[in-house]
């Protein structure tokens, strides 16, 4: 089906069941119990659990399949991000022509960037991206203001001429009419959950993200990437020049980021700058090095566990971890919430990069390399030499049926 | 004239930061082979050096000062540092005034000590991963410092005053014969200079006249061959980390008086220290410190108003503009060995 | 009129002449060894006829075609595939991945993409390269990822990467260095059956005397970047010359 593989199509159905469901899964508890706290069916959140699954997914077919790093990412993201506002200004508040836009443009940044660090490779490959992506930021914050407003930011003012903007036409973000904002709210029992539009919107456009991806991974392109990535002296000599492949691989990766930027500002009419920052493009590499980068699954993972652990840990304070612990003496509890305070709240960044660093040391698959481990273990297989590939769903399954 | 004489001098002061910074940098990679993204947070911790030499010294306790009265009328509570009980009034403050130059020794032991750990502990067990995992675990790591720092410091930028003989201006348009008032130029800008000079040369001269230092560059130009002339090179290269680590430090320490240290003034430096890197020539000492002078100096012409008004923003992306086309045209560097890190 | 013909090729590296008018003309068809003590310039010529190194002076021409200022995924459409001295494969690839990238190199170049074609759809690409499997009798193997196979699979595997693309000229730089005599073996066995079924000109640059004599039609002998003497093995065996040159300090 759709041109994949029964297994495939299992797993590709699975992942949109989750994917719609996503608002009843993530408030697994009822409102109003201690545990509520961590429940993560907010559309804010959940809007962003796609968006950065999206933009994971793409940089994934990146660096997972190419093993070319790029530290500039961000870039795109943020070229995405002012499309959308763009179109905003000019037309009316509908996203589309936007996020068309948003995919033109920033395919077409890509491909500029894209054909100049990639006559590089290596960690050159990783300081060209960085700096284009640090250079991007800087005239977006000078020179570019006309088009950026600078250090306040893109957003829609009542004298922006709206070209198209009808009299009875939503003033916020919507799609032919359905206002991204607008949820309904269910209540069943204890529970209350959020259907919003514009999780919906998100969600079905990371799912065929996801699809084209796993497309991409199953194709004949997917393994030349890999080529690319294991050996590229025996690509030229098997009469490749690896280049093509890579760039397109570049400019694929750079439109799927400019989409996730352009959703970014379909869900909240503004783009500022700091969004192309090289923080933010390393936050792109952590999600996906910690899912698990060459892995269909991986990126999308680690945008969700990075996106929930930062809402979850900037919520806790110093009043919250009181509470937790005070069943404990007085002392061991004072102890912990010593412990403890510098990693939440603001101090989320640190959390980050530790856990960077935790998972490059200590888990360089990922969660799903961690996970097959751990499954490994409970089904006692031996831990001698799992074949190297890095998920199991990954390799195309021969086809004896042929020849 | 005058007016490229100030701008070469105002490039100066940034240069040398992006020569020091670069310096370690590409002593780590030549002789470790690991590219290191908390270099930047090493420049940092050590301008926070001066920041904390600098509280230290004005830890202070209160007394009540019975001659005079506050506007309520209670007997005035006046702070005195400690240092000034203890050594009196004029070598006290005189003391306090000088804590920038002094944190150059708070900061050698810290910045050494550091980066000792930081090898010994981190850097140590990546020697063999790919250059991708390198930089993504120092990356997180230069998260880890500065997130430290900004717990404990704040994110505010804090302000680290030079010695008062170094606070005012020079008028160095005088010195090289020029008339009054043409080239003023703030004193502590030129003791940076000279003090990265002298730093520049002194690790120079250690790498070239001592025999530890000849070790160490037989190491970076061929690893293999000196680990076979049953020389410890590991051990040494842990040292050469130590010392690319004070360096950084030292660096930033003498920076504090002229830019309030933050929390990320790492992470800046960092992404320009590459650069500058790149454009000397990966694994070369001296296309280091060219580079660094260079683009420094370059960063400054380009913010000159002529040239703003010609081509508005070069000033912000000129050091990005030159590694681009540099790495395309001379993907070695401007001094760049044959060999390191090409396929 | 060969099918490689090198004429007058020079290359210095500095002070050192690295190839000193070299010429050789390989006719189609045959098997030719290039041997020459450590440092004779075998590896420099072939880098040079695959155009990793560009000669300071000199011609190469392959089939007709100049060969020189081309890279080496344009050397190797025309015909030309190499063997590494230590076998380059995928190795993160399975072997039938392996065999897929050449096929697909030599259907499509570098410009055909199918970003989103099913590989299960590409028949005739998967029974090309099975049939090669088969013929090298790794069919077995195919699922195996090529990182886990011997030393003499991995040679295996290149060899057949080489020739499920059918080219004119194979290149073998020291195919047998490193082996155990009982893989060396197999390879010249695997190399004859190749030669004598596919009628593959080959260059065979080799240490190995062994090597070299089961298997090269005509040998050149090179030494310090020229070539000594061109004859068949039997003439070569007796040759002062190369006695002193090569065999007198190798044996």
């Amino acid at each position: 089906m759709l041109g994949l593989s029964k297994k495939d199509t299992f797993f590709f159905l699975f992942v949109v069941f989750l994917t719609m469901a996503t608002p009843i899964i993530l408030q697994p508890f009822p409102e109003g119990s201690a545990l509520a706290q961590f429940n993560a069916g907010y559309p804010d959140l959940m809007q962003r659990f796609a968006i950065y699954g999206i933009f994971a997914i793409g940089f994934n077919i990146l660096f997972g399949l190419t093993g070319y790093l790029s530290f500039g990412h961000a870039a795109f993201l943020g070229v995405g991000s002012y499309s959308v506002v763009w179109m905003y200004k000019l037309l009316n508040y509908n996203v589309v022509p936007g996020l068309v836009l948003a995919i033109i443009t920033s395919g077409l940044f890509a491909l500029l960037i894209g054909y100049i660090s990639l006559r590089r490779s290596g960690i050159y490959f990783s300081i060209l991206t960085l700096a284009f992506a640090q250079m991007s930021f800087n005239l977006a914050y000078s020179v570019l203001t006309p088009l950026t407003n600078g250090e306040t930011g893109l957003q829609v003012y009542n004298d922006d001429p709206q070209i198209l903007l009808g009299a009875n036409h939503p003033l916020g973000p919507h799609f032919f009419g359905i206002v991204m904002q607008d949820s309904a709210k269910i209540n069943v029992g204890g529970w209350q959950w959020t259907f919003n539009n514009g999780y919906y919107f998100c969600a079905i456009i990371a799912v065929i993200a996801f699809y084209l991806s796993l497309r991409i991974f199953r194709s004949p392109f997917g393994t030349m990437l890999r080529a690319i990535k294991t050996n590229q002296t025996r690509m030229n000599y098997t009469g490749l020049n690896p280049r093509p492949y890579t760039l397109a691989a570049f400019v694929i990766s750079g439109m799927y980021a400019g989409l996730a930027g352009g959703l970014l500002a379909a869900m909240d009419p503004l783009a500022g700058a700091e969004r192309m920052q090289w923080t933010a493009s390393g936050e792109v590499v952590l999600m996906t090095i910690l899912g698990g980068a060459g892995t269909l699954m991986g990126p999308v993972l680690g945008a969700g566990f990075i996106k929930y652990f930062e809402n979850i840990f900037s919520k806790i304070n110093d009043g919250i971890l009181h509470h937790w612990f005070s069943a404990l003496p007085d002392g061991v509890e004072e102890f912990l919430v010593f412990i403890f305070h510098p990693f939440i709240g603001k101090g989320w960044s640190l959390t980050l990069g530790l856990l960077f660093m935790l998972v490059v040391i200590f888990l360089p698959g990922g969660l799903i390399e961690g996970g097959r481990r751990l499954g490994n273990l409970f089904t006692g297989k031996s831990r001698k030499p799992t074949t190297p590939a890095k998920d199991p769903e990954h390799h195309p399954k021969p086809a004896p049926h042929v020849a | 004239m005058d007016a490229l004489i100030l701008q070469i001098l105002n490039g100066l002061d940034k240069g040398s930061a992006y020569a020091l910074i670069a310096l370690g940098l590409t002593l780590i990679f030549g002789t470790l082979g690991v590219v290191n993204f908390a270099h930047g947070a090493l420049f940092m911790i050590g301008a926070f050096c001066a920041v904390t030499l600098q509280r230290i010294l004005t830890l202070s306790y209160t007394v009540e000062d019975p001659t005079r009265t506050d506007f309520l009328g209670n007997p005035l509570k006046v702070d005195t540092p400690y240092v000034v009980h203890w050594f009196g009034d004029s070598i006290g403050h005189g003391i306090i005034e000088w804590a920038v130059p002094l944190a150059i020794l708070f900061a050698i032991p810290v910045m050494l000590l550091l980066g000792y750990a930081m090898e010994r502990g981190l850097i140590k067990h990546f020697y063999k991963r790919p250059h991708a995992d390198q930089i993504l675990v120092t990356f997180g790591l230069a998260i880890v410092l500065q997130e430290i720092i900004k717990l404990f410091y704040g994110a505010n930028p804090i302000p680290t005053p030079a010695p008062d003989a170094f606070k005012g201006s020079i008028d160095f348009g005088v010195m090289i014969g020029f008339a009054a008032n043409a080239i003023i130029y703030p004193a502590w800008r030129l003791v940076y200079f000279l003090f990265a000079t002298v730093i520049i040369g002194a690790v120079f001269a250690f790498l070239q006249f001592t025999t530890f230092g000849m070790v160490v560059r037989a190491g970076m130009a061929d690893r293999e061959t000196v680990g076979l002339l049953g020389i410890n090179i590991d051990k040494r290269f842990t040292i050469m980390f130590g010392i690319a680590a004070a360096v950084a430090g030292l660096a930033g320490v003498m920076y504090a008086p002229i830019n309030s240290p933050n929390y990320h003034m790492g992470m800046d430096f960092l992404v320009l220290s590459f650069v500058v890197v790149v454009v000397g020539g990966m694994g070369s000492l001296p296309g280091a410190v060219l580079a660094g002078f260079l683009l420094g100096v370059l960063e400054s012409f380009a913010s000159m108003n002529e040239v703003k008004s010609l081509l508005p923003g070069i000033d912000q992306i000129i050091i990005y503009l030159v590694a681009i086309i540099i790495l395309l045209t001379r993907p070695r560097g401007l001094m760049g060995r044959k060999g390191v890190m090409e396929e | 009129m060969g099918i490689l013909e090198v004429t007058n090729v020079n290359k210095r590296f500095g002070g050192l002449q690295a190839l000193g008018d070299v010429n050789l003309d390989i006719p189609a068809g045959t098997v030719h060894a290039i041997i020459g003590p450590n440092g004779a310039g075998k590896s420099t010529l072939l880098n040079v006829l695959v155009g990793k190194l560009i000669p300071d002076t000199g011609t190469v021409m392959f089939d007709g075609k100049p060969v020189l200022g081309r890279k080496p995924y344009e050397i190797n459409q025309m015909g030309i595939s190499r063997v590494f001295q230590t076998p380059e494969i995928f190795s993160d690839l399975t072997v039938f991945e392996n065999m897929l990238i050449p096929c697909f190199a030599k259907r499509d170049g570098s410009f055909r993409m199918h970003a989103l074609e099913s590989m299960a759809r590409e028949k005739d690409i998967i029974g090309k390269a099975e049939h090669m499997l088969s013929d090298v009798n790794m069919i077995d193997k195919r699922n195996m990822v090529a990182s886990s196979l011997s030393r003499g699979d991995k040679r295996r595997l290149e060899m057949a990467m080489c020739l499920v693309q059918e080219p004119k000229l194979l290149l073998l730089d020291e195919p047998t260095a490193g082996m155990a005599r009982a893989d060396t073996n197999n390879t010249i066995e695997l190399l004859k059956e190749i030669h004598a079924s596919r009628e593959i000109t080959m260059v065979i640059i080799e240490h190995d005397m062994h090597v070299v004599f089961s298997l090269a039609k005509r040998i050149t002998v090179l030494a310090q970047g020229t070539p000594l003497v061109e004859d068949t093995p039997e003439n070569i065996k007796g040759h002062p010359k190369v006695k002193e040159a090569y065999l007198g300090e190798a044996a």
